[in-house]
């Protein structure tokens, strides 16, 4: 099966109970918001939860475009090193 | 010429001894004029038990070098040593060294603090600890980016 590889960084693994999730692809935002509801998807949606796309960060993420074997990261802000 | 420098960056996820490590830079830098090098460790206060960080394999070790390229660039230096821990740590333990070589001290001391600063406030890490048997997240500080605004 076509599918897209949800990774889930920091506070969004715990969110999500698993650190990763495969969804059907292709996917875009709304296909990423409808994926994750409750807890998740509201942080998700919050302006300072950042996406990238293998590995490359979106400037803007509601302009995802994922597809097969592509891979989807959830970047809640970062604590610092 | 600045981004063919010697940089060396290291994601690691098992603990090292930064004296060793700082000894072997300063050797493969012989007759460097100057060497300053910063080591953060878990603080042994608040009754943390434990710290974990976590990392993303894609993107951490990637923006590290990156970064490291852009103190290479910024500052004249002869060589940039960066190495971070991920996974569970206790108090005393290393989490990161950053060290620099410089023919002259302020380029390397200046080196190390925008390397901190950076890695403090931008790097791809998430970092929990373990207090009383329980586990919480730490939110990012505004500390952190008021740090990174003193190198706009």
């Amino acid at each position: 099966m076509a599918t897209v590889t949800l990774v889930f960084l920091g506070k969004l693994a715990d969110l999500a109970g698993v650190p990763e999730k495969t969804v059907a692809a292709p996917l875009d935002w709304a296909g990423l918001v409808s994926a994750l509801p409750g807890p998740l998807g509201e942080v998700l949606q919050q302006d300072r939860t950042r996406v990238a796309l293998n590995g490359e960060l979106l400037a803007d993420k509601t302009a995802l475009a994922a597809l097969a074997g592509d891979e989807v990261a959830l970047l809640p802000p970062v604590s610092g090193g | 010429m600045a981004a063919n420098l010697p940089s060396d960056v290291r994601l690691l996820t098992v603990t090292f001894d930064p004296a060793a490590e700082v000894a072997a830079f300063g050797a493969a830098h012989r007759g460097l004029g100057g060497l300053c090098s910063f080591v953060g460790e878990v603080r042994s206060d608040d009754a943390v038990e434990a710290l974990e960080l976590s990392h993303y394999e894609r993107m951490t070790l990637p923006a590290m070098a990156a970064l490291a390229d852009t103190a290479l660039a910024r500052f004249d230096l002869l060589g940039l040593l960066l190495v971070h821990r991920s996974g569970v740590m206790h108090p005393g333990e290393p989490i990161v060294l950053v060290a620099a070589a410089a023919r002259h001290r302020r380029a390397a001391i200046e080196a190390v603090d925008f390397t901190m600063d950076h890695l403090k406030a931008d790097s791809w890490f998430w970092k929990r600890e373990l207090r009383g048997g329980r586990w919480s997240w730490i939110e990012p500080r505004e500390q952190d980016h008021g740090d990174l605004a003193r190198w706009a």
